[in-house]
């Protein structure tokens, strides 16, 4: 490993090091039991292995919708549906789940196909949209993930709703859910789901013909169109694949055991975590699983944090953005960083010399 | 002694964040009202000491001395304010302001809060015509051709003032007669006190207006010269650190079959003016057709049209006899179309991919590099890495970003990756733009053997020696059209061809020589 990699490690470390300590600060300023909030923030996650897999549960749905992101992130097309996309496929892998009910086994993928098909179409609204009229996808993007969320409901309150169960569907059948795979936890096959695509997403962004001209469009659209690359192609596979991931996210967070029915009526925030998670993965598919294990390491301890003394959710969210501030301002520590590399530059030069 | 001197740079060294040393001990002295040259191959660390001395880019180690005193170069501004203007090799220049705009940003005239753009027209426009460049200052730089680009960015920082003038190739996309302009305006500097410093690969050039070189190799300066005591053998041996053999012999051309057909190609611009006027021409395999003339006067239109990135024309062209108004810029180029672009930093690479992932953009689809759905890996890389060692691409590894090369560096990994289809078309716009004499002896010969080969070219170059010594046939474009065409390149002189560039002198009935009927 040479040295700029090393350094980029090493300032990630430091920069979380630095947002801890803040959010320590802060703790002990609005907190009467400051110590026991920070020993439940950081080690609470590993105090019982039911927390542990807590952890595991809550990571899943991140990278999911942290590789779709990566993926559009990577072609520059800054759609920021995820957060509808993964919505969508929840609802719509319940309702089919629920109406088709198909034998055990070819249920959940029978359900999760048409998720990941539903987050596609969604995506691809404000890429079509971009293609026909050029309105930038981001602006549309973050309008429709309203929509999605209106819809959801809708479908929810009309066609799915179990009338004794309040704002949740009807129970969803046992043949259409994902098995768990530990006994005594909720960590679910979903976890093998989704490690399978960070890696298939890293197949696709970095060794496949499409990703390649992704990549390319993305770092510089004129020179994607005098290679003779196709934009319009590349604007619209990008998304369609980013929402399909992210739809398919959905579909196996609302089939996992965490839910007995389709209960979503707020939009849950994955779509704006993968942002956070692109970014701490530098948009390369195969580091989301560590960025989404470390967020949602955060997350499980807060919520053991705010369950167990008086400090709120609040400090973390305060924690995360002092991260993700420092893992992008590139010029955080960049002396230090000069200096690492110029050592190593005047030591190669001097062997040189000597040789 | 020192006080000869209006700057002392001493000793610098410049490591880049990717551990690159740039500079490794490098000294320059400038003399009060000097034309001083830098001179150096691709990757010698000329931009960057020039870098370091305008502030972009902070020193490891070494001093600068200005005026006598100590000094420290936070950033560009702090130059501008002591006195340091430079123009960039790579354009800093916005691409949707005009002209106008452009110069003045950063120095508007204010009339209260806002930018008075009346006057700031008026003020690029008296500039423009104080240095004799003809530019629409209304222009917007997006649709301005290089050479004009060049232009803005010499009257933007003559338009600051400076003491200390850095001017980073200049020259790579003039013409002659705008190269000789140009020198007259520094001319009228240096006399009114004003030192420049002047970066060029032509060696000629550095002999007609510089007094004194410092020559850089490898990150270190080889020591200054007296321009009128060093002969330009010597400058590049000092350079190369071995003699230089700068001749080819280009055998006389062997035709093929008819490549590429134009007729009646008319083109208009974004704006509907008429850029290319019912041109036709044959051009055959195993010949080079030279195009000359005043930028501006259809060469890209021509050249964006035949390579099918505009797709707005009438008329009709015909690669190897099949009409090409259907295909995309891909169709072209897989029927083996090369096309070295006239701006590489706009059109012609992604910095931040590698030089690897810059040198397959066009052709990944071949089944050599890629089965149905993945590409094959391993025989990019090795296929890269042979290309930079072909190509002299001066670099850590093919991995490297392709923005942290220097500008020489980069052409030669556009025209290493356009040569490497193994193209029957060639199309060069200005293929060797900033590459030291070294490497555009290479680049020439490569056309030559390509062309030897049956390969057709079209070549597009601000540099007539260029053109003369490449070219079968020799071209001029004035207003859209040939206004003469050489069959005997060898008999042609440059004023001749002046006369033609300027529209002074025109043959109306160039019919027959252009195509067979
Ligand atoms: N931003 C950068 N990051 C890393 N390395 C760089 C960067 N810019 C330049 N280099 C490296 O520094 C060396 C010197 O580059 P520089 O641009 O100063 O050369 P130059 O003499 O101007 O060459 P040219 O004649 O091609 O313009 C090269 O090896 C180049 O790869
Ligand atoms: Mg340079």
């Amino acid at each position: 490993m040479n040295a700029e990699k090393r350094f980029e490690i090493f300032r990630l470390f430091f920069s979380i090091l630095i947002a801890l300590l803040v959010s320590f600060a802060l703790i002990f300023m609005v907190s009467k039991q400051p110590v026991a909030a920070i020993v439940a923030l950081i080690t609470g996650p590993f105090k019982s292995s039911r927390n542990l897999a807590n952890v595991v549960e809550a990571m899943i749905p991140l990278i999911f919708t942290g590789t779709g992101v990566c993926i559009m992130f990577a072609a520059n097309q800054i759609n920021l549906a995820s957060e509808g996309a993964f919505h969508l496929g929840g609802l719509v892998a319940a309702a089919f789940a629920l109406k088709l009910a198909l034998p055990a086994g070819i249920a959940p993928a029978v359900c999760l196909i048409l998720a990941a098909a539903a987050g596609a179409f969604f995506t691809a609204l404000p890429a079509i949209l971009k293609i026909k009229t050029g309105a930038s996808e981001m602006v549309a993007s973050l309008m429709i993930n309203y929509i999605s969320l209106w819809f959801c409901t809708f479908i929810l309150m009309h066609f799915i709703l179990d009338p004794a169960a309040g704002a949740a569907s009807y129970s969803l059948p046992k043949t259409a859910k994902l098995p768990t795979l530990f006994s005594g936890t909720r960590i679910h096959f979903g976890l093998i789901i989704a490690l399978a695509v960070a890696v298939l997403g890293y197949v696709f962004l970095y060794r496949s013909k499409i990703g390649y001209e992704l990549r390319i469009a993305g770092s510089n659209k004129q020179f994607a169109e005098y290679s003779g690359i196709d934009i319009v192609k590349v604007i619209l596979i990008s998304q369609l694949v980013g929402g399909a991931v992210a739809g398919l996210g959905g579909g196996v967070e609302i089939l996992s055991p965490i839910y007995s029915r389709f209960t979503w009526t707020s939009l849950l925030g994955y779509g704006w975590d993968a942002i956070v998670i692109c970014t701490l993965a530098k948009k390369d598919p195969l580091k989301t699983p560590l960025a989404a294990l470390f967020l949602a390491y955060l997350r499980t301890g807060a919520s053991i944090m705010a369950r167990t003394t008086d400090v709120t959710l609040e400090v973390v969210q305060i924690t995360q953005g002092v991260i993700i501030l420092l893992a992008v301002a590139e010029q955080f520590l960049s002396k230090t960083k000069h200096r690492i590399i110029a050592r190593e530059a005047k030591a190669a030069l001097q062997k040189e010399g000597g040789a | 002694m020192s006080e000869q001197y209006v700057l002392q740079m001493q000793n610098i060294m410049k490591i880049y964040g990717n551990g690159v040393v740039a500079n490794e001990d490098v000294s320059l002295t400038l003399k009060k009202g000097e034309i001083h040259s830098l001179l150096g191959e691709n990757g010698a660390g000329k931009s960057t000491l020039m870098k370091v001395l305008f502030g972009i880019e902070t020193p490891d180690s070494g001093k600068i001395i200005l005026n006598g005193e100590e000094t420290t170069i936070k950033s560009p501004m702090d130059a501008i304010s002591k006195g340091i203007g430079m123009v960039h090799q790579h354009f800093m220049l916005v691409p949707s302001l005009t002209v106008a705009e452009n110069i003045i940003l950063g120095v508007e005239p204010k009339n209260g809060l806002f930018i008075d753009m009346k006057k700031a027209v008026d003020e690029a426009r008296r500039i423009a015509e104080q240095y004799n460049f003809d530019i629409d200052v209304t222009a917007k730089v997006e649709e301005i051709p290089v050479g004009v680009k060049q232009k803005v960015e010499i009257l933007k920082a003559l338009y600051r003032g400076a003491d200390i003038l850095i001017l980073d190739e200049p020259t790579a996309v003039l013409t002659p007669q705008e190269t000789d302009e140009l020198f007259v305006q520094l001319e009228k500097l240096r006399a009114d006190g004003h030192t420049i410093i002047f970066i060029s690969h032509k060696l000629d050039e550095i002999k007609r207006i510089c007094n004194r070189a410092t020559i850089m190799r490898n990150g270190r300066s080889m020591g200054t010269y007296e321009v009128s005591e060093i002969s330009t053998d010597d400058m590049s041996k000092l350079m190369v650190g071995r003699e230089v053999v700068l001749t080819f012999d280009k055998k006389p051309p062997v035709l093929k079959e008819v490549m590429l057909s134009v007729r009646d190609l008319t083109v208009h611009n974004a704006q509907g003016v008429l850029k290319v006027d019912k041109l036709s021409f044959d051009l055959k395999g195993g010949e080079i057709l030279g195009i000359a003339g005043v930028e501006g006067n259809g060469q890209s239109e021509l050249i964006n049209t035949l390579t099918a990135i505009n797709k707005s024309y009438s008329g009709d062209i015909f690669i190897k006899g099949a009409d090409i108004r259907q295909d995309t810029v891909k169709g072209v180029r897989d029927r083996k179309m090369g096309h070295i672009p006239e701006d590489r930093m706009t059109s012609g690479c992604a910095g931040n991919l590698s030089i690897r992932e810059n040198m397959f953009s066009n052709q990944y689809t071949d089944p050599a590099y890629s089965g149905k759905f993945l590409l094959k890996t391993k025989v990019l890389a090795q296929r890269a890495a042979e290309l930079v060692k072909e190509y002299l691409v001066k670099c850590k590894n093919p991995e490297q970003n392709v923005g942290m090369l220097s500008g020489g560096n980069i052409q030669k990994v556009i025209v290493a990756r356009e040569f490497s289809i193994g193209p029957d078309i060639i199309i060069a716009n200005q293929p060797t733009r900033g590459i030291d004499v070294g490497a555009a002896e290479f680049i020439r010969r490569r056309l030559l053997e390509y062309r030897d080969a049956g390969c057709a070219v079209i070549l597009v170059s601000a540099d007539l020696n260029e053109v003369f010594s490449l070219s079968d046939r020799l071209a001029v474009m004035y207003k859209g059209k040939f206004s003469g065409l050489f069959t005997d390149v060898g008999s042609v002189t440059e004023e001749q061809l002046g006369q033609y560039m300027l529209g002074l002198r025109h043959d109306d009935e160039l019919g027959g020589a252009v195509y067979e009927r």
